[in-house]
């Protein structure tokens, strides 16, 4: 440590010890530009990440502990309880499941008539979530699997209620997930009910997320259910973001915001689903979403794929969505 | 003096610190929770100030923007402000009785939430609800004890 040069230091020197000071301030700042830029930083940082994983792990071990010790205290009348629930439950899906079915089977007709291509299965990895509290003023959420396991960058993350969010970073043995409610992510989403593309932004807030732009004629009402539209490729289509929980005028009057109420539960200890090999996303919309398609597939390799990004280009996306609403 | 045998507590401290800042909390809690890096620095840069200086605080701080996941650098920054108004007010400081210390040291904390309240404004990253505006109050009041407990620890690494 540089300050070992004076051990006694009474009281450090007033001119070197300000410009030490100032030394280590225009670090600190250096370090945070390059980093907020995300620039080449990232790869440094992903490297130096692997050498914090055992911290983390260590720091979920108590959650963990926590848990396993509640599942071995429950008694056997409570797991009966819980036997006979999802049995029933178990039933009621199967039921609504075979119906799917059905529906299912006309929709991949009715699309071979149009010429779409079918849309693959779900393909899905679980993963149990490592408790432990990152920044806070970030929505970020640690995975317990990584590349070992077959986590790659890129990957979707739902849970039964819908989108989460999607893998950022991954270690060797943990993997870091963008949530949808981050201020750097938006999604690109549909209406259920009319089709109105919008794109839904994190606030930073976890409860909360925006869909901002949305043209007053549009027809879009308060509990509404959004899905992700799979444009931009990296979101398959589909999914559930959340429900329109109030919808205000913006700034200029001519268009209205949004407020979504996220569907997938954005808290903590408990597994999320990541899915893996999705089908590329439909050929729609020409070249624009081929290129999507291909910066989603690629994954890592892709600059714009690294840290901050969320789907690729999104004013982009804003702009094609809004002009393509009624 | 036994020199080495003292040193080794210093990156333990860093260390739990760490693991204490990356515990899961309940949320109502979760802006409770006090800056236990910057007690740890802290408590280092007064009572220590040959061995932990900015270097030191820079240092942990960085490490503390790994494991936490947040912007780099942002840690470091704090920490090397906090470090280096303990510098400049530590002749003062060491003399002071414990419950007076602990009062300086909240409004330390307060200034630093105040730095980094000011770096997510100038980079436009959300701040953080008003909760977080108490831990400050919660560091102050674990100063005492902190202080006391590694005092002790290094009391005991030094042979009579």
């Amino acid at each position: 440590m540089p300050s070992l040069a004076n051990p006694a230091a009474p009281r450090p020197g007033d001119v070197a010890g300000t410009l030490r000071l100032l030394a280590y301030l225009a670090m600190s700042v250096v370090l945070i530009v390059l980093d907020h830029r995300g620039g080449w930083l990232t790869r440094a940082r992903e490297a130096a990440t692997v050498a914090v994983q055992p911290l983390w792990q260590v720091a979920g071990l108590p959650a963990r502990l926590g848990q396993a010790m509640r599942e071995d205290a429950v008694t056997r009348s409570v797991l009966a309880e819980d036997n006979r629930r999802l049995r029933n439950e178990l039933l009621v899906m199967g039921a609504r499941q075979a119906q799917l079915q059905v529906e299912a089977d006309e929709n991949a007709r009715l699309r071979g008539l149009v010429g779409a291509a079918a849309r693959g299965g779900l393909d899905v990895q679980l993963a149990p979530i490592l408790d432990v509290d990152l920044d806070p003023s970030r929505q970020r959420l640690l995975l317990n699997a990584g590349a070992r396991d077959g986590v790659r960058q890129g990957q979707t993350v739902i849970d039964a209620g819908g989108v989460l969010g999607q893998i950022i970073a991954v270690t060797p043995d943990t993997a870091t997930v963008l949530l949808i409610t981050d201020l750097d992510h938006a999604v690109p989403v549909s209406i259920s009910r009319t089709g109105v593309r919008l794109l839904a932004y994190g606030i930073g807030r976890a409860d909360r997320l925006e869909l901002r732009n949305i043209p007053v004629s549009s027809d879009v009402q308060v509990g509404d259910v959004v899905v992700t539209s799979g444009l931009g490729g990296r979101f398959p289509p589909g999914f559930p973001v959340g429900r329109i929980v109030d919808l205000r005028p913006d700034d200029s009057q001519a268009f209205l915001i949004g407020g979504l109420a996220p569907a997938a539960q954005l808290d903590r200890g408990r597994d999320v689903l990541l899915l893996r090999g999705t089908a590329p996303a439909a050929p729609r919309a020409g070249s624009d979403a081929d290129a999507g398609a291909d910066a989603g597939a690629a994954g890592g390799t892709v600059p714009g794929a690294s840290a901050q990004a969320g789907p690729p280009d999104p004013p982009g996306d804003a702009a094609a969505a809004t002009e393509r609403t009624p | 003096m036994n020199r080495r045998g003292r040193l080794w507590l210093l990156p333990v401290t860093v260390l739990v610190a760490l693991l204490l800042a990356l515990l899961p909390l309940p949320a109502p809690v979760q802006g409770l929770r006090p800056y236990w890096l910057a007690l740890v620095v802290a408590y280092w840069v007064i009572e220590e100030p040959g061995h932990a200086g900015l270097g030191f605080a820079f240092t942990s701080g960085v490490v503390a923007d790994l494991v936490t996941g947040s912007l780099l650098g942002e840690h470091a920054l704090r920490l090397v402000v906090m470090a280096f108004i303990l510098q400049r007010f530590r002749a003062q400081l060491r003399f002071f009785p414990l419950g007076q210390q602990a009062l300086a040291i909240g409004g330390l904390l307060l200034n630093d939430r105040v730095v980094a309240a000011a770096l997510h404004l100038l980079l436009g990253l959300p701040q953080l609800p008003w909760p977080y505006w108490l831990a400050p109050l919660v560091g102050a009041l674990l100063w005492a004890p902190l202080f006391l407990v590694l005092d002790a620890f290094r009391q005991a690494r030094r042979p009579r």
